[in-house]
């Protein structure tokens, strides 16, 4: 009963330590805005299949973040 | 059991606690935009409150932020056009290195004051959320209006807010 209370613990202990870590606040995104941050090689390749995506299931968005992390577009 | 009851009611505290560690809300409308003082464009001193009797458009940019570029023509124009009627563009620039903004700088002309927030608390201060994020903010220091990001939708209405600032002037 004390090792499941004390893996139990241990277990919070360490998920909320998580909750503890600065994320990458939006003025320090500049890294994640360069080219070679993208997973798509061809940006109107990526374009183009997101378009034929998106009316096949005649919905859009949530594909990510335009600006590579600027949250504006 | 009671162990195990008082470990669940620790670990609801822990969650709860990681949760408070979350950014508050922004400065908003009404508020007093908070004073700062960043080293200009060309070394000088740029001091939010030097500007108290003028209607400030305070943005902030990134060089690396696509919009933030569009934006800089639309702050030219609008800095030549109402900037005899009191409008002041201040531009706080916040890239990480201070030598990307330099090149951004040579590159794209600008009418209005720039100043250099490398590396300062002040993004944090006015909580920026998204680049390029802008205020608006009347005589006396108050925020008018906060808007993020920057679209050519925009800027009829970003415009006339600031028509109405200055005639509220």
């Amino acid at each position: 009963m004390k090792l499941v209370a004390f893996a139990f613990s241990g277990a919070v202990l360490v998920c909320t330590g998580c909750t503890g870590l600065k994320p990458v606040q939006p003025w320090e995104k500049g890294n994640l805005a360069k080219p070679a941050m993208t997973f798509e090689t061809d940006p109107l390749e990526a374009r183009f299949m997101e378009h034929i995506y998106s009316s096949k299931e005649s919905v859009s968005g949530g594909s990510g973040v335009g600006g590579g992390g600027c949250g504006c577009n | 059991m009671l162990a195990v009851s008082k470990i669940s009611t620790m670990a609801i505290a822990i969650i709860l606690a990681g949760f408070s560690l979350h950014p508050a809300m922004a400065t908003e409308s009404g508020e007093m935009a908070p004073e700062f003082i960043l080293p200009g464009q060309s070394g000088q001193e740029v001091r939010l409150s030097d500007f108290k009797n003028k209607v400030i458009y305070l943005d902030f940019w990134a060089s690396w932020c696509g919009p933030c570029k569009q934006s800089f023509t639309w702050m030219n124009s609008m800095q030549t056009k109402y900037g005899a009627q009191g409008l002041q563009i201040i531009a706080v620039n916040l890239d990480a290195k201070a030598e990307d903004a330099r090149q951004f700088i040579l590159e794209n002309s600008s009418n209005f004051m720039i100043a250099m927030g490398t590396k300062t608390s002040i993004p944090a201060t006015y909580k920026i959320k998204v680049m390029p994020t802008s205020l608006l903010i009347g005589q006396g220091g108050k925020v008018i209006e906060r808007h993020a990001g920057f679209r050519d939708d925009d800027k009829s209405a970003l415009e006339s807010s600031i028509k109405q600032a200055l005639m509220h002037r």
